[in-house]
């Protein structure tokens, strides 16, 4: 048998808290890569993988530390070497698709330098001979025009193309094993469908293995010949991706297939019964223009949209940034004057009112935010957060207004011990809990969920998704679901509009959008989801 | 390659220690340090019966400009005045004149800042030019021409110093303000049916506030540094108050002499804006 790439081998990592004691973030992992094979650790945020694959490269944090184990690259043990010594072999023979391609280049640099620079830290040729082979390898990663692209700076280039840049780096010397730590997690569905077919392909090319860390199920279903399922710093589970989909043995891997929106098997909720003619929300001809700075130019974000939400249903808004969804949504709540057209929330126009009318039309629809992280005051408690809203309106007294708020809380299946703890103490989930809590605390006809779930792990996701609708049948709640994932929008919305360049592509029923989509882009965005490879050996 | 920074290796754990002792580890002598000395300085203001049983204004003619000894540990001026009761017990001149100086500097640069930072647009303008002007005058020449317009004495010193750091805080709020005013949380109060005042109140302010505060620590022994200097020139308390700045400054006269005189009270000075500074800069660290 071959000697495989890497194999970690009870590889146990710890860091070190504030005050001097040491948290187990991986516990005992081993697993092997062979080479020319992709391996998708998968977990949720938390569970380790991150820090694996750092460890392997050896960049952890500052206040990280190998407990024991080994790491053999080829058969060296790696684990205990200085950092000086580490750099001979990272980018030559290991290398990383970092996480955020936003923040993963120097600004200051442009492509091209930034491509030469891995060639020349490793000695490889001299200046023109790199110059050359820099823009060789920017067309080699699917870059349009790479002698331009060469000289252009970081800013100048889109999400995906940066991504391309960093595989262009990663893949300069070719190394006999690349670490992708979520190589798309920030970029919209189309883009990342691109960048997971070029890392295919090139890693097809030159036998190059990969350890893909996601925490897309579909994704590693999409991509990897094996997976490793970590949870709490422990494997779960590891195999050969095609029996652990077909048949998992452990059940938080059970868990995660069943919760993962890409992969549900079309189970999705009772549609909700259409009253007639009761429009919560309508927007007819919304147009909103932007004025650019400088030039004096006008930019459309929305151009001429028009949809209609039965009370009691959900209307999903669908596209990638930029699409204009944020813009509608800013324009629906009253955040923002449309430029022209209409917007009537329960039969009131938003845009015509000002002031103290303004501040009741407020009651009957709030808004929850994608980040729960930046939608809390950090320094309220979670008492305060919920109970403000009531504050602004005809004062309740205080053991009602107390009440209210623990209705609320058990409501979003919060435990009343949370309620005098701060956001930060919470969890993610936990605190975008809070901030629906907050916003239904008024008794809003409308709620609007920005990418409400969108940050979220995917049980978590899931939990969510569930009290979303539970409160929905409750409450006779509207919805309106702005989402850039088709997936998650085909379980909750009764009917969708497809926005791309802030026009609207395509409308109706969820299922008769998904089924026949009318435009190329919708087709394209469906072709995109993850976990397509299952579904069809499903 | 971007993504590949050198990060040194942790270095192995030391031995833990016992979770009691632990802050043992993480104490700054020089922090503490500072405290003591701002420790002492207050109790002199407090209550400076405690250190010195002397008359701090009243001289014995015959023991004038004596050196330092066992009766007079820091010696006596030309009018025969213990030194150390002088300095202990202008300290709370001193002190309180620091503080009436950044409370005014704290508050009404503050409003300023926060006013400016949540209208935005013309009253951000308006407000943000007043401010630059204070900021281009030199704070010596802006407090010397505050002072002849209030006219002289302890209080008017330290407004005149106050006024001097209005424009630093305004500065500070307005762009810790307009920070949080973007946050969703802001939004969001906004979007529950929150008044512009209560959203300020509940929300902008206290989460703005914390590295204003930092500032006003620092400020502290700059505003010290600023009475002292006033004093000195003479546009401070008068004689024969026993203030730091005016102790400096009638020492001068025999500094060939008693160079005492002049050292010590410039001395204290000295330690206590360092203390003070090093303070300010550990609360700014902490809210960061």
């Amino acid at each position: 048998m071959t000697v495989p790439v890497l194999e970690v081998e009870d590889l146990s990592v710890s860091y070190k808290g504030d005050r001097g004691g040491a948290q187990r973030v991986v516990d005992g992992v081993s697993f092997r890569i062979q080479p020319g094979e992709v391996v998708a650790l998968v977990g949720e945020s938390g569970s380790g993988k991150t820090t694996t694959a750092q460890a392997v490269i050896g960049l952890l944090a500052e206040n990280g530390r190998v407990d024991g184990g080994a790491i053999r690259l080829a058969g060296a043990d790696i684990s205990g070497w200085s950092q000086k010594r580490l750099d001979a072999i990272r980018g030559a023979r290991i290398s990383l698709i970092p996480q955020d391609p936003g923040s993963s280049l120097n600004p200051v640099k442009t492509i091209g330098a930034q491509v030469e620079e891995i060639l020349a830290i490793h000695r490889r040729g001299d200046r023109a001979s790199n110059r050359a082979r820099a823009v060789e390898l920017l067309a080699r990663v699917g870059l349009s025009r790479p002698e331009l692209r060469a000289r252009q700076y970081p800013h100048e280039l889109s999400g995906g193309m940066k991504q391309r840049v960093l595989i262009a780096i990663a893949i300069a010397l070719q190394p006999s094993l690349i670490i992708a730590d979520e190589p798309t997690s920030a970029l919209d569905v189309t883009v990342q469908r691109r960048i997971l077919d070029l890392i295919d392909e090139l890693r097809r090319e030159f036998g190059t293995a990969v350890l893909l860390v996601t925490h897309d199920l579909g994704v590693a279903a999409d991509r990897a010949d094996r997976l490793i399922v970590l949870q709490g710093g422990r494997i779960q589970e590891q195999g050969p991706a095609a029996e652990i989909l077909a048949a998992p043995r452990s059940a938080y891997t059970r868990q995660l297939l069943a919760d993962a929106p890409s992969l549900a098997k079309a189970e999705r909720r009772a549609p909700r019964p259409v009253g007639e003619g009761d429009d919560a929300v309508v927007v007819d001809g919304l147009v909103q223009d932007f004025d650019l700075p400088g030039r004096g130019g006008r930019f459309r974000a929305v151009d001429g949209l028009s949809f209609a939400v039965r009370r009691g249903t959900t209307h999903a808004l669908v596209g990638e940034s930029g699409s204009g969804k944020t813009t509608t949504v800013r324009a629906v709540v009253g955040f923002q004057k449309p430029t022209a057209g209409r917007v009537l929330i329960g039969g009131a126009d938003p845009a015509a009112l000002k002031g103290e009318a303004l501040r009741q039309f407020r009651r009957t629809i709030q808004l929850v935010y994608q980040n729960p992280f930046g939608s809390l005051d950090p320094r309220q408690s979670i008492f305060e957060i919920i109970e403000e809203p009531l504050l602004n309106f005809e004062r309740l007294p205080k053991p009602d207004r107390a009440r209210k708020v623990r209705d609320m809380l058990e409501r979003v299946g919060l435990p009343q011990a949370v309620l005098d703890r701060r956001p930060r103490a919470l969890s993610g989930g936990q605190r975008q809990r809070v901030a629906i809590a907050r916003a239904l605390v008024l008794d809003p006809q409308v709620l609007v969920l920005d990418e409400a779930v969108s940050a979220l792990d995917v049980t978590v996701q899931a939990q969510i998704l569930g009290l979303l609708d539970t409160l929905q049948r409750d409450l006779g709640l509207t919805y309106l679901f702005v989402s850039h994932d088709l997936a998650v929008v085909r379980q909750i919305a009764d009917t969708v509009s497809v926005l791309h360049n802030g026009r609207q592509v395509d409308d109706g029923p969820v299922e008769a959008v998904f089924r026949n989509p009318t435009s190329d882009y919708t087709r394209e965005l469906i072709d995109a989801i993850p976990g397509r490879r299952l579904a069809l050996s499903a | 390659m971007t993504s590949l920074q050198t990060i040194d290796r942790a270095v192995p754990a030391r031995p833990a220690r016992r979770p009691a002792f632990s802050w043992l580890g993480r104490l700054q002598p020089g922090l503490l340090l500072s405290w003591a000395v701002i420790a002492i300085v207050t109790a002199w203001a407090v209550a400076p019966g405690l250190f010195t049983g002397a008359n701090p204004l009243a001289g014995v003619p015959r023991e004038k400009l004596r050196a330092p000894s066992a009766e007079h540990i820091l010696g006596t001026d030309a009018l025969g005045r213990d030194l150390f009761a002088r300095l202990v017990h202008g300290a709370v001149n001193s002190l309180s004149g620091a503080f009436v100086a950044v409370a005014v500097g704290l508050l009404v640069g503050t409003a300023i800042g926060l006013i400016a930072g949540s209208t935005g647009r013309r009253t951000d303008a308006v407000l943000m030019r007043i401010v630059d002007v204070l900021l281009s005058v030199p704070s010596l020449l802006l407090s010397l021409a505050i002072i002849i317009l209030l006219g002289f004495g302890t209080v008017h010193a330290a407004i005149a110093v106050g006024v001097t750091s209005i424009g630093r805080f305004a500065r500070l709020a307005r762009s810790e303000v307009i920070l949080v005013r973007r946050s969703d949380y802001v939004e969001a109060a906004f979007g529950s049916g929150g008044r512009f005042g209560a959203v300020l109140w509940r929300h902008i302010l206290p989460n703005s506030v914390a590295s204003v505060i930092a500032l006003a620590a620092v400020q502290f022994g700059t505003a010290i540094l600023q009475i002292s200097t006033l004093g000195f020139l003479g546009y401070g308390a008068p004689p024969p108050t026993p203030e730091w700045g005016l102790l400096i400054a009638e020492g001068r006269n025999y500094i060939a002499t008693s160079w005492w005189l002049t050292t010590v009270p410039g001395l204290v000075v000295v330690l206590v804006v360092l203390a003070a500074n090093r303070i300010g800069r550990s609360v700014g660290r902490r809210t960061i």
